[in-house]
């Protein structure tokens, strides 16, 4: 008998979407450089351009060249915050502006390490508080906002636990002030609608392995006019704006994955919002001292993160794992550290409910009957541990 | 890479995982002779320790337990509870964490910390058996010694330092901040650095 294995961790990263793969395996017989001047080389760089096309038109950009590709969205972010360490009046991205920047507690940790680190070089950088299900104060943004905040970056949909920001709203509030405004929206790209324009946003994060598309390959929206500092230099790709000869195969699986969600997503996110009201109804029925995490209305249709009371987080995730279902653990123990979740505890919830928590977050190749055999070893899975958890005292009914 | 090999944990680790021994169902019908627990729910681990004792030979004739932590706890505190049973209060109450590691084979190392309280939890349970029964004089009193008075630093934080993976100097003040202001206490640091890694690592 073979062995069951489903996949339920697609925040984490999504198997690829078979169009994908078959049309980065014609790419790879494509290998000039795209900057090449020669037949094999123009080949490439009008796939290339065939895709800034159609991940700009995807996300409502103005124009093609507003669309810069990177190798990943964790680059993309790095790029969009290390402009704004940039003190020197020489510096092109200078252009007068503040160099203080504003995020939020619940941030990816490509945006949380790079603030630090920025901080530490002098830059200021203040943090976004999120009330329990998540979300920012628009007030606090206000009253935070100084003349010298040059930058504010706000996730639009957060990876843990799947809540969507109010984007259009803080975006119209930071330009009101006169800052630039930048969203990791690379968890959101793909699963709900994203205009840059409606949103109104400088610069947008987008990754490809999100969205059944190749890792290693991540797009950065920047808007026409806005002041840009490459953070990769040597060579005139991407406008001067990111140097690399361009990953044609990944760029070509990008453009893919954008294609397959722009005919499916609509259709897709609906019956994923199904399967995830079944998995929330059946833990709440059947598993008591379960707690569901995130906002209740604004959030991704597939993502569910749930804390269960006296079970530990990793123990839940390595009993479902031998049972052949993958999810991820808000808990960062398998990772080295103790601390659980920076995202959690920004929520409020108390450190001991923290650990206990897990994210199931579904994707196009999860079924009806993989949420039912999830519904079937969860509770034995929980009430195992909690049997011999010193944190659970019973099962209250 | 085999499946198995991608499974972070030893085989050891993963069965006594998977089949838990010796965990403490009802604990009013256990009638223990001495229980003790340690660790704390949020620093994600805690342990709880119950042992039966045949007074005359002095020793454990039985050993439940319940466990709050990941699956290198839950393993390590099902490996020890096996591991006691017949053994005299005397060696159970020296066992170390390094004991434990060598019968489950190994851990990954940044989960070592995860298998420390398992020993401690049981040293309680002896201790509480110990004070139940007159016998107090035998309880060893672990005094924590101050090792940089600037940052109030112990030797037990730098025992718990190693078990959570630092190995050199520059990872010990990482983990406890020891030495950063005046930095008198870098050669003890480092002595003791040397001590813990000898005790539980090498």
């Amino acid at each position: 008998m073979t062995k069951k294995h489903i996949y339920m961790d697609n925040n984490a990263t999504t198997p690829l979407h078979p169009e994908v793969k078959k049309a980065m395996a014609e790419a790879m017989d494509v290998y000039g450089n795209p900057s090449s001047l020669h037949w094999f080389g123009r080949k490439a760089k009008a796939m290339v351009e065939g895709v800034r096309h159609k991940v700009a038109s995807f996300v409502g950009a103005s124009s093609a060249d507003e669309v810069i590709f990177v190798g990943s969205g964790s680059e993309a972010n790095n790029t969009v915050l290390s402009m704004f360490v940039c003190y020197s009046q020489k510096c092109p991205c200078h252009c007068g502006r503040g160099t203080d920047i504003i995020t939020t507690a619940i941030e990816h940790p490509c945006i949380m390490e790079t603030s630090k680190c920025l901080s530490d070089r002098g830059c200021k950088v203040s943090y976004l508080k999120v009330d329990k299900y998540g979300k920012i104060d628009l007030d606090e943004l206000g009253k935070m906002m100084t003349d010298q905040t040059g930058l504010v970056s706000v996730m639009m949909a957060n990876n843990e636990i799947g809540t969507i920001q109010d984007i259009r709203k803080i975006a119209g509030l930071v330009h009101k002030k006169g800052a630039l405004f930048h969203t990791d929206a690379v968890q959101a790209v793909g699963k709900v609608p994203v205009n840059v324009k409606e949103l109104d946003v400088d610069f947008l994060t987008i990754s490809g392995h999100k969205i059944y598309g190749p890792k290693g390959i991540g797009a950065l929206y920047a808007k026409k006019g806005v002041p840009f500092c490459p953070l990769i230099r040597g060579g005139h790709q991407e406008r001067g704006r990111r140097a690399g000869t361009e990953n044609t195969i990944g760029i070509v699986g990008l453009g893919k994955a954008v294609e397959m969600r722009e005919a499916e997503m609509e259709q897709e996110e609906v019956r994923l919002l199904e399967l995830r009201e079944i998995l929330r109804k059946g833990i709440e029925d059947n598993i008591p001292d379960s707690f569901i995490n995130g906002h209740p209305d604004d959030c991704l249709p597939g993502t569910l993160n749930v804390s269960f009371e006296g079970a530990e987080g990793e123990s839940i995730l390595l009993y479902l794992d031998l049972e052949g279902i993958a999810v991820s653990t808000g808990s960062a123990c398998a990772s080295g550290s103790l601390d659980p979740s920076h995202v959690l505890l920004a929520t409020g919830m108390p450190i001991e409910l923290a650990h206990d928590s897990i994210r199931i977050s579904l994707g196009r190749e999860n079924t009806l009957d993989d949420v039912g055999y999830f519904l079937d070893v969860l509770p034995r899975v929980i009430h195992k541990i909690r049997n011999m958890s010193t944190a659970y005292k019973e099962e209250r009914p | 890479m085999s499946e198995k090999e991608m499974w972070a944990y030893t085989e050891k680790v993963k069965e006594h995982f998977m089949n838990p021994r010796n965990v403490l169902e009802e604990e009013a019908s256990f009638g223990d002779d001495g229980k003790g627990m340690v660790g704390n729910i949020k620093c994600g681990d805690q342990m709880l320790m119950a042992i039966k004792v045949d007074k005359e030979k002095g020793i454990i004739t039985d050993c439940r337990w319940k466990t709050y932590g990941c699956a290198s706890a839950i393993a390590s505190t099902s490996v020890l509870s096996e591991m006691v049973k017949g053994m005299k209060l005397e060696d159970a109450y020296h066992l170390t964490p390094k004991d434990v590691m060598k019968e489950l084979g190994s851990l990954p190392e940044h989960k070592i910390h995860c298998s420390v309280l398992g020993d401690k939890a049981l040293r309680a349970a002896i201790d509480d058996y110990y004070k139940r029964n007159g016998m107090e004089e035998k309880i060893v009193k672990e005094e924590a010694k101050i090792v940089c008075q600037c940052m109030n630093v112990t030797d037990h934080d730098i025992e718990e330092a190693v078990l959570e993976g630092a190995r050199t100097y520059y990872e010990l003040q990482e983990h406890t901040k020891l030495g950063t202001v005046c930095g008198q206490c870098e050669e003890e640091a480092k002595r003791l650095l040397g001590v813990y890694i000898e005790k539980h690592i090498k």
